[in-house]
């Protein structure tokens, strides 16, 4: 018998590559009279430009062109924003590529230059003289919004991008009659993603042909060539946007951005190609950020802790402009997800989207679910606390019944699957929360402080029904596709829409197929990232590539197999109602000695010599695949920390996960998946947030002051899951990308409240800085019996964590 | 993140990098380049001359001999960490190596150049005050000896003449009866000292006999903390003993006449309550009360 490859945890193919440096990065590729191009960038976070001069710049060695605002306008339009949030008032403020002006954060594009080389291009940029007049300056969403004086955006008075409402029950009733409520001011601080390859373009205008080749560092090629298309007016069919191997995303390289617009103006103005790729610095300062919002959440509860309303009101920061699908991220990946995993009756978001002088806002990893989860589960510690019952006994009991076909909650949106109360069940039992319990309390005696935080989450991932995307003002589909073409030698390419990179498709899609049709897994080469070889997709995010994408590609093998089974039947001289199939062959029932394999149909299909009539030469299909909902991946996790109240220093001491995301293709790339999630969680909960000052100048501009979070900062991520199928696809697969962020932030802040509960501490701000900890520990009055006996810092070498 | 231009020549001998930096006031001496090359790249530094020293063999090894460790300058962080000579000499110089920056950082990084730049937040300067090392620097007109205590003069400033170099790092071996420990707070991202303290106790039993004890990381250079010394010398050492000493440590920082520094990441004020603790964890944990 052998091992099923769908559920095997093989080694994923992209590995040796990107591990021996043998990736082809965008900005590895080198084309024939290929120049480069280096963005000016604004200094001040707002401010009018009065005068600009090029004169120098466009004198110096080896510069070919200089180009500012004044050179695009007529030519590129303005950047879109393709998330139009409906009933919202929605506001765009025009986002030239190259301000002409006013700037509006700090990295706004004032001019281009493009050089033989990047050196050239650099010195040339400060020769450029631009006069500006400064403005008022806002960061805070919700100070931002209070700025009406101030008017910054002349299009969005007083700042508002968008509000949004979404509401299920009566909300005010609920609060009304509630016997307990509990309430807390959230700042979920704005995040840098810091994907390990920078942004970067190449573009390449042909002027005998017409057609525009860029290659694009972005996470769906495909909408990058339909916005390319409306903002130079080249014609789509004569675009061709590639993504050649992509070093991370997390939901950074989904915008279309003004810096490859600009590569492409310049490359359309020369006639040769340009490359543009993006320094650290300007990564931090010009490619997107996350999170940004400032929330006020309030939550209803009876005296046994049965919560009956959750409500809102949100000021999530966008930025200077609207980036692609930034309003979509608050809003319905944010606002409508008020329901978790738990049966809550009367529900109510209300989200001003608002303009700062910031680098703009975007998906990033969990893209509004790590808010929605948190400000629940930081509600539910602070119910169990007014109940005075313990933080899991109130989540139990609030959590959704088992259901495994549609439970509707009531925001308005309808689950596939879940049973939430087994993960947490499972959960508990690998952490061991009671003896955990049992031992705090007497370690607390003792002064020292560890704590355990518990997350259940319930997340909506599968990026979703069409039809629904265009009733939320998604400007686009959301189906997927594949082509699988199987050659006469018995090899394999399957051809996808959506665009992975990092997440290792190329190994678990090449496992559906082997699994769907009986070839060897390695006879199977899955192709991605070229809007000419590949069919149309829209992309990679929302953990929806596997559970639409993956769907699209099992669909097609099975028409692959329909077709086989007809050739089969036709050499087999049989009735094709008398033909099985199992493990690759096709056999006439009760006699598999006689069988044809997948690999003798696929050679006689291609040959074409001798095929039943009406069937078509070929062993080729394609499934174009719009999922009926969305999917949804749950489950439960927990962190243990200590704390040294001496210096506020906080120790990730323990870290367990029980994740559902429905049947694993891959346990192993699941489980890398999981922890890479955790682990960028764990970086908003305790080290990571973009500091700006009064001026908007970003004080954590480089990877020496914003801290990433390193493999020594974190314990061993134990993994653990629990399968239940979604309905809502036919490989009952449910996403597994972001699952770890949108649960670890909220688990590990739990914990830290949990060890200083002790201490009466209420809330802190994020990331959780040795500092905060350490004054709201002076604050309160804790002076410890001087003889702690967790010493949790970094202590050289050989203590390091 | 492109640096501007700037000339480049590789010197052979340590006289040949003297004599060229004599000769261009705007050069700059390349030894690991982790601190320069960031700065170049940033456009925060344009020198105009890099005199390259990474191939001038006698300025690289570890020798000890007798109470002495000598190490060349270009010696990296991570030779110093994994070098079993230092290790058995005076393991907190291995322990601080070690955990200085990430792997990279201590691949390229040299002892001689993180003290020739003088940022505020190197663990060496800090460890090394402690120690009571000193330096070999070469000029013209020959060498002289500095005391790492004397070198760092402020932030990235030091008693170098334009035109001297670091060649050698000279640092006590320990004694039998001598117990080194160095704790800090590092910085998330760039595990930086925020606080660092460096103690160096001499024991009779329980008893210290003698100690040296210097913070870093929160002042623009490292301090000494004689009264936080003077303290434990003569102490039995016990929790409440290295508690009553280490509180002394805000007398030593006010004495020293330095601002603490203060960033977006640790307060000044953080900073100056958390040093004591730090020269505490080290003390705790050189004497064997620290639990794990």
């Amino acid at each position: 018998m052998t091992t099923r490859i769908f559920g095997s945890g093989i080694r994923r193919r992209e590995d040796p590559r990107l591990i021996t440096g043998q990736a082809a990065y965008t900005d590895d590729i080198k084309l024939t009279g290929m120049v480069h191009a280096a963005i000016l960038r604004s200094p001040h976070a707002h401010a009018r430009i009065t005068g600009i001069n090029t004169d120098a710049a466009k004198a110096a060695p080896g510069v070919l062109a200089v180009y500012t605002g004044a050179d695009i306008e007529g030519v590129l339009n303005p950047i879109p924003c393709a998330w139009a949030i409906p009933d919202s008032d929605l506001k765009a403020v025009a986002y030239p590529a190259i301000a002409s002006d006013t700037v509006r954060y700090v990295g706004d594009a004032v001019a281009v230059v493009v050089a033989e080389n990047r050196y050239q291009a650099e010195d040339a940029l400060e020769l450029i003289e631009v006069d500006y007049s400064p403005l008022p300056t806002v960061i805070n969403p919700e100070k931002s919004l209070d700025a009406v004086s101030k008017k910054k955006q002349e299009d969005a008075p007083n700042n508002q991008a968008f509000h949004w409402v979404a509401a299920g029950g009566d909300t005010d009733a609920a609060f009304a009659d509630a016997a307990i409520t509990v309430s807390e001011t959230i700042n979920q601080q704005k995040l840098i993603p810091n994907p390990m390859e920078t942004r970067s373009a190449i573009a390449s205008w042909s002027p005998a042909m017409g057609e525009l080749t860029i290659w694009n560092t972005t996470q769906n090629p495909h909408i990058a060539r339909f916005v390319t298309c409306l903002v130079t007016g080249v014609a789509e069919h004569k675009i061709r946007v590639i993504a050649p191997e992509v070093g991370g995303g997390f939901g950074a390289k989904i915008a279309v951005y003004p810096w490859e617009m600009i590569t492409a103006f310049c490359s359309m103005q020369l006639g040769v190609p340009v490359k543009w790729t993006e320094t650290r610095t300007e990564n931090y300062m010009a490619t997107t950020h996350g999170r940004d919002h400032v929330e006020y959440v309030e939550m209803a509860a009876n005296a046994d802790g049965k919560v009956t309303a959750v409500r809102s009101v949100v000021y999530a920061g966008m930025g200077a402009y609207l980036s692609t699908a930034a309003p979509g991220i608050p809003t319905i990946l944010h606002g409508l997800m008020y329901s978790g995993p738990y049966d809550i009756a009367n529900i109510k978001a209300d989200v001003y989207g608002v303009f700062t002088n910031s680098t703009p806002v975007e998906a990033y990893r969990g893209a509004g679910r790590p808010e929605a989860t948190f400000l629940l589960e930081r509600l539910m510690d602070k119910v169990g606390d007014a109940v005075g019952i313990d933080s899991v006994e109130v989540r139990r009991r609030n959590l959704i019944e088992p259901f495994d076909n549609n439970r509707d909650v009531a925001i308005g949106i309808t689950y596939d699957s879940g049973n939430y109360s087994n993960a947490l069940d499972q959960l508990l039992g690998h952490v061991g929360y009671d003896q955990f319990r049992n031992d705090q309390a007497h370690e607390r005696d003792h002064g020292t402080f560890r704590g355990i935080g518990v997350a259940c989450y319930c997340e909506i991932c599968g990026l979703g029904p069409s039809q629904v995307a265009g009733a939320v003002g998604f400007g686009g589909g959301l189906w997927e596709s594949a082509t699988v073409r199987i050659y006469a030698t018995g090899k394999v390419n399957v051809f996808i829409g959506t665009s992975p990179h990092g997440q290792g498709e190329e190994t678990t899609f090449a496992q559906i197929v082997a699994d769907e049709i009986g070839v060897d897994v390695d006879d199977v080469e899955v192709v991605h990232g070229d809007t000419d070889t590949t069919p149309m997709g829209w992309g990679t995010y929302g953990s929806r590539t596997t559970v639409v994408g993956g769907a699209a590609v099992a669909l097609t093998m099975r028409k692959l197999r329909d077709k086989a089974k007809v050739i089969a039947a036709h050499l087999l001289e049989a009735d094709e109602a008398d033909i099985e199939y199992a493990d690759g062959q096709f056999f006439v029932r009760g006699a598999p000695d006689r069988a044809q394999s997948i690999q003798d149909v696929a050679l006689q299909a291609n040959v074409a010599w001798n095929l039943p009539e009406g069937i078509e030469p070929g062993m080729e299909a394609s499934t174009y695949y719009d999922p009926p909902n969305f999917s949804y991946p749950f489950g439960a996790h927990a962190a243990i920390v200590s704390i040294d109240p001496d210096n506020g220093h906080i120790t990730l001491d323990r870290y367990v996960a029980v994740d559902d995301c429905g049947p694993q293709i891959n346990p192993m790339v699941v489980e890398g998946q999981v922890h890479g999630g955790v682990v960028q969680g764990a970086g908003q909960a305790l080290w990571e947030g973009a500091v700006y000052d009064d001026n908007g100048q970003l004080l954590t501009g480089s990877m020496m002051d914003y801290a990433i979070p390193r493999a020594h900062m974190v314990p061993d991520i134990e993994v653990h899951s629990t399968v239940t199928p979604s309905p809502h696809n036919p490989l009952g697969v449910k996403g597994i990308g972001e699952t770890g962020t949108i649960a670890s932030t909220a688990a590990i802040y739990s914990a830290v409240m949990d060890a200083l509960k002790p201490m009466g501490i209420g809330s802190l701000d994020m990331p959780l800085t040795p500092e905060r900890v350490w004054r709201a520990i002076q604050e309160s009055g804790y002076t410890g019996n001087g003889h702690s006996h967790n010493h949790g810092h970094d202590h050289g070498h050989g203590h390091q964590h | 993140m492109f640096a501007a231009e700037f000339e480049y020549r590789k010197a052979g001998s340590i006289a040949e990098a003297v004599q060229l930096l004599a000769d261009n006031p705007d050069a700059k001496l390349l030894a690991g380049g982790h601190s320069l090359i960031p700065l170049m790249r940033f456009r925060l530094a344009r020198p105009e001359l890099l005199i390259d020293i990474g191939g001038i063999a006698n300025l690289r090894g570890i020798t000890v001999s007798g109470d002495t460790i000598n190490i060349g300058a270009l010696t990296t962080h991570a030779e110093i960490a994994a070098s079993a000579e230092v290790q058995q000499a005076n393991g907190l110089l291995a322990e601080a190596a070690g955990g200085i920056g990430d792997p990279a950082v201590r691949n390229r990084g040299t002892i001689g150049g993180n003290l020739a730049h003088a940022d505020p937040a190197s663990d060496w300067a800090t460890v090394l005050t402690a120690l009571g090392a000193t330096v070999s620097a070469q000029g013209p007109s020959g060498s002289r000896t500095i005391a790492v205590a004397d070198l760092i003069e402020d932030a990235f400033a030091t008693a170098l003449a334009e035109n001297e170099l670091i060649a050698t790092v000279s640092v006590p071996t320990l004694a039998a009866n001598q117990r080194a420990e160095y704790a800090k707070m590092a910085h998330p991202a760039s595990f930086y000292a925020v606080v660092g303290g460096a103690v160096v106790v001499t024991m009779d039993g329980d008893r210290c006999t003698a100690a040296s004890v210097a913070v870093g990381g929160l002042t623009p250079r490292p301090v000494k903390a004689p009264s936080v010394e003077q303290a434990l010398a003569g102490t039995t050492l016990t929790m409440d003993s290295i508690a009553d000493a280490t509180a002394r440590l805000s007398d030593d920082l006010s004495a020293a006449g330095v601002d603490i520094i203060g960033d977006v990441y640790a307060s000044a004020d953080f900073r100056a309550s958390v040093a004591p603790v730090e020269v505490k964890h080290a003390l705790l944990h050189a004497i064997g009360l620290a639990h794990h």
